[in-house]
C-alpha cells in the first residue's frame, strides 16, 4: 500500500519516526490521490444516511489551528472530524496567545502538550505546517500556508471534477486570475498533473510566476478551448494602489472577468471562494446553473473526513473500511 | 588597522607538513621553524633550537585565511556572536584575520563607536580583526559618514552592507570621497524595488514553492551601474557576495576594461542552488539568495580564473528562536567561519572542480591584497599566520560543536572531509583540535 510520503528534509539530521502528513500535492502520488477520492466517495455515502455520525474516528484528538480567517476550510475540517466522532478544537489567531507574540513553535509545542492526534493548520507563512510537524507528535494536515500549498482544496476540487463530469483524465481545466499568490492553483497544478487534467493557466503578465512549469497565456480567449473554468479570487489586499501587478481592479475585471460572454454554453464554472462578485466572476455566472461552487462547499466536507481519516489510519478503503467504522 | 588581543610569539618547530603556499609558489614537504612569532626557517630539515615539536607528517600547512565579511553582531546583539566568540570562531576554521561588517545596533559610522569596537577587540580578539565603516549616516543612504575621520580611527573599508546605497547620486560621492580616504567600498548589490517583500530566487523553485522571487536582475542591474560609476570616478570597488551570473560578467567586463573592481563569493553560493530552499530550512534563506545551477557554475568559474578574487563566509549569526520560524518569517543569513574551509574542501577539491592551491589563495592571499592587508604567507621573515590542515580527517557538523554562539548552519548533521589541526595568528597558538 502506498502511502502520504512524509517530507525529508535531507540538511538536517534524521527527526522522529515517520508519521503521516498531508503538507503538500508535491508529497503524493497518483495512487494517494485515488485512494483519497474512493474514501471520500464512501463517506459521502454515509452522509446519506438519518444518522451521519460515524464511529470511525471516536477518542482521537484534532486541533484545528488558524492563524488566517477562513469560513469553508475551518467550518468542513471541524464538521469533517464530528462526524467522524473524534474531539476536536478549534485555535484562531485572534484571541490566543498568538496575539501576545507567543512564536508559531511554542504555540506548537503548547498544543503538542495534549497529545492531539492531527493539527490542521492554516498560516500565513509558507513551510508553517513543516514547522509544526517538526516540533510535535501530531500528523499534520496543511490547510493553506501562505502563498505555497492548499491540497485539500485541490483534493476537493478533483473530487467535484470527477463527480460533475464523470472523469479526470483528459479534461482540459483552464484557471484564471492571480495565479501567483494562489496557492490554491499550486495545489492545483500539481494535482492535476498527477491524474493527467490538461491545464492551462490565464491571467495578467505580473500574476503569471516565472518559471512555473505550466501553460501560461494572458489571453482570456484561451478559456473556451476548456471543459472548465477555474476562477481565483482577486486578493485585494494585495492590489493595493501602487503594486501595480494590474492598472486597476475594473481594468482586471474588463480584461479578465468571467462574464456570461466569455462563456461557451454549458461550460462548468468553479471557485474556490470567496467571491469577489464583479471583479473576477460576474454574478450572472456565479449563480447559473454551470457553476459549481456549492458543490465544491459539500465535496469539502467529505474529502477532508477522508484526509483525517487517512492519515490518520492509513489503512485500507472502500466498503471494508465502513464495515470496519460501523462495527467499531 | 587590524587588531588582536596581547599575545606573546611562540618558538616553535612544525615538522614534516606539505607546505601549500601558492603565492610563493611553495608546494614541498618542509619543516617550519617558528622564533618568538616569526618565521625563521623553511627547509627539508631545520634545526629545532630546542622549540617545541609539532609533528605536522601528512597534514598540509598553509598561510591561514583571511575573511573578508563577518558579521560580529557587537554592538547590540551579543545574544548572537560577541567579538570573542566569534574570533575563536574564526579560529577554529582556520582564520588569522576577519573583517567585521558595520550593521550592528548602532551602526558603526561614528569615530566614537568604532573605536570602542577597537578597544574591546585588543582585549578580546583571538584572531586580527579589522572594521569597516558604513557608507551612509545609520546606513539611511541619505548623507555619508565622516569618512575620513573614520579612516584615521581605523576603518579598513566602507559598507553599507545588508542594504544597497540605492541613490545613484550618493554612490558617486562616495566614490570620489574614497580617494581621499584611501579606503574601499565593499558593495551590497541589490535594486531594492526588485525584491520588495522577497525571500529567495526568482525561478522555477520560487515559482513552484509561491515565494515572491528576488530575480538575478536586482543584483546585476545595481553591480552595473555601481561598475559604471567607478569607471566614470576611476575609483576602486569591491563587489559583496555575487550571487548572479550576469553580475560575474560584468565584474569580468569591468575588469578587462581596466577598472580596478574586486568580487567576493560565499561557500554556500558555490555549493548550493535554489532547489536546496525546498527543504524550507530557515538555514538556507540569505541575502542574496541561493540561485540556479548556471549561476553557480558562473560563480566558480569566476573563482577559478581569478575575476572572483575572495571567498566569503558572510557568517550572519542569528538567535535560534528567531531562525525556528517558517521560512518567510525567520531572517536572511547563515554562519560560516567554522566550516568554510571543509565545506569547499570537500565539495570542489575532493571532487575535482577546485585546485588545493587556489582555494588557499582564494581564501588567504586574494582578499588581503583586496583590502591592502599584510599577506599571511610561508616565508622567512614572514609573522607566523599559519593554518595546519588534516586533509584527510571526516568530521560531522553539529550544533554543538561550534565556538561561534550561533548555530543557524546549513551545513548541520553533514559530514565534511578536512578539519583545521592548527590555527596560529600573529605568532601564537590561537586554535589547537
Amino acid at each position: 500500500m502506498t502511502s502520504i510520503r512524509l517530507v525529508k528534509d535531507e540538511l538536517r539530521p534524521p527527526g522522529p519516526p515517520s508519521r503521516r502528513h498531508l503538507l503538500s500535492i508535491a508529497d503524493l502520488e497518483r495512487d494517494d490521490v485515488e485512494r483519497l477520492l474512493g474514501a471520500a466517495r464512501t463517506f459521502a455515502a454515509s452522509l446519506d444516511r438519518e444518522l451521519k455520525k460515524l464511529p470511525t474516528l471516536k477518542g482521537r484528538l484534532v486541533v484545528n489551528l488558524f492563524y488566517e480567517s477562513s469560513t469553508r476550510t475551518s467550518s468542513s475540517f471541524e464538521l469533517a472530524a464530528k462526524r467522524l466522532s473524534a474531539d476536536t478544537m478549534t485555535l484562531k489567531s485572534a484571541g490566543s496567545s498568538v496575539d501576545k507574540g507567543e512564536s508559531l513553535k511554542d504555540t506548537a509545542l503548547t498544543l503538542g502538550a495534549y497529545d492531539p492526534d492531527v493539527i490542521v493548520i492554516r498560516h500565513p507563512h509558507i513551510g508553517a505546517p513543516q514547522l509544526v510537524a517538526d516540533v510535535t507528535g501530531a500528523h499534520i494536515v496543511n490547510a493553506g500556508d501562505g502563498t505555497h500549498q492548499h491540497p485539500t482544496q485541490a483534493l476537493l476540487d478533483l473530487y467535484t471534477l470527477q463527480q460533475e463530469l464523470g472523469r479526470l483524465e483528459g479534461l482540459h481545466v483552464a484557471i484564471v486570475g492571480d495565479i501567483l499568490h494562489s496557492r490554491v492553483a499550486r495545489s492545483l497544478v500539481q494535482a492535476f498533473k498527477l491524474v493527467g487534467v490538461r491545464c492551462t493557466l490565464v491571467g495578467p503578465p505580473a500574476l503569471l510566476p516565472r518559471g512555473l512549469d505550466a501553460e501560461m497565456t494572458t489571453d482570456i480567449d484561451a478559456i473556451r478551448a476548456a471543459d472548465v473554468v477555474y476562477v481565483l479570487r482577486m486578493q485585494n489586499e494585495r492590489m493595493e494602489a501602487g503594486a501595480n501587478y494590474v492598472p486597476s481592479l475594473r481594468e482586471y475585471a474588463a480584461r479578465w472577468g468571467i462574464t456570461p460572454e466569455r462563456l461557451r454554453p454549458g461550460q462548468k464554472v468553479m471557485h474556490p471562494g470567496p467571491m469577489n462578485r464583479g471583479v473576477e466572476i460576474d454574478p450572472r455566472v456565479a449563480d447559473s446553473a454551470d457553476s459549481l461552487v456549492e458543490t465544491q462547499v459539500r465535496s469539502g466536507l467529505v474529502v477532508r473526513m477522508a484526509v483525517l481519516y487517512d492519515v490518520l489510519t492509513g489503512g485500507p478503503v472502500g466498503v471494508r473500511a465502513l464495515a470496519a467504522a460501523e462495527v467499531a | 588597522m587590524l587588531h588582536v588581543k596581547e599575545r606573546t610569539g611562540e618558538n616553535l618547530v612544525l615538522r614534516g607538513a606539505r607546505v601549500v603556499d601558492p603565492t610563493e609558489g611553495i608546494d614541498r614537504t618542509h619543516d617550519v621553524r617558528i622564533d618568538n612569532g616569526v618565521i625563521a626557517a623553511v627547509a627539508e630539515q631545520v634545526d629545532t633550537n630546542e622549540h617545541r615539536v609539532v609533528d605536522a607528517t601528512g597534514l598540509v600547512l598553509a598561510p591561514a585565511f583571511v575573511d573578508p565579511h563577518v558579521h560580529l553582531r557587537t554592538p547590540g546583539r551579543e545574544d548572537e556572536e560577541t567579538i570573542a566568540t566569534g574570533t575563536a570562531a574564526a579560529a577554529a576554521g582556520g582564520f588569522c584575520a576577519i573583517l567585521a561588517m558595520p550593521n550592528t545596533n548602532p551602526v558603526i559610522d561614528s569615530a566614537a563607536t568604532l573605536g570602542a569596537l577597537v578597544e574591546t577587540a585588543r582585549r578580546e580578539a583571538e584572531v586580527q580583526v579589522g572594521f569597516l565603516a558604513a557608507i551612509t549616516r545609520r546606513q539611511h543612504g541619505e548623507e555619508l559618514t565622516e569618512m575620513a575621520e573614520l579612516a584615521d580611527a581605523g576603518a579598513v573599508a566602507f559598507s553599507d552592507d545588508g542594504v544597497p546605497v540605492a541613490s545613484a547620486g550618493l554612490m558617486r560621492r562616495a566614490l570620489q570621497y574614497s580617494s581621499v580616504t584611501g579606503r574601499q567600498l565593499a558593495l551590497h548589490c541589490e535594486e531594492s524595488s526588485l525584491t520588495h517583500g522577497s525571500h529567495v530566487h526568482e525561478g522555477a523553485v520560487s515559482a513552484e514553492l509561491g515565494f515572491a522571487g528576488y530575480p538575478s536582475v536586482a543584483e546585476s542591474l545595481m553591480v552595473e551601474r555601481d561598475l559604471a560609476l567607478a569607471a566614470y570616478e576611476n575609483q576602486p570597488l569591491h563587489l559583496l557576495h555575487l550571487s548572479a551570473a550576469e553580475s560575474v560578467a560584468a565584474l569580468r567586463r569591468a575588469r578587462e576594461a581596466g577598472v580596478r573592481a574586486s568580487g567576493e563569493v560565499t561557500p554556500h553560493h558555490l555549493v548550493l542552488t535554489d532547489d536546496a530552499v525546498r527543504s524550507l530550512d530557515a538555514n538556507v534563506k540569505m541575502n542574496p539568495p541561493l540561485r540556479a545551477e548556471r549561476d553557480r557554475a558562473a560563480l566558480l568559474d569566476a573563482l577559478r580564473d581569478g575575476t572572483i578574487e575572495a571567498i566569503a563566509t558572510d557568517h550572519a549569526p542569528h538567535a535560534r528562536h528567531e531562525k525556528e520560524a517558517p521560512f518567510e518569517a525567520a531572517p536572511f543569513g547563515v554562519t560560516g567561519l567554522e566550516t568554510a574551509f571543509a565545506v569547499l574542501y570537500t565539495r570542489l577539491v575532493r571532487s575535482g572542480l577546485l585546485p588545493l592551491a587556489t582555494l588557499v589563495e582564494r581564501m588567504s592571499t586574494g582578499p588581503a591584497r583586496i583590502f591592502g592587508l599584510d599577506r599571511p604567507r610561508v616565508a622567512v621573515g614572514a609573522t607566523a599566520n599559519l593554518v595546519l590542515l588534516d586533509l584527510d580527517r571526516e568530521w560531522q557538523v553539529r550544533a554543538d560543536g561550534f565556538r561561534s554562539r550561533s548555530t543557524n548552519s546549513w551545513l548541520l548533521g553533514e559530514t565534511l572531509t578536512g578539519e583545521i589541526a592548527l590555527t596560529i595568528v600573529s605568532g601564537a597558538t590561537a586554535y589547537i583540535r
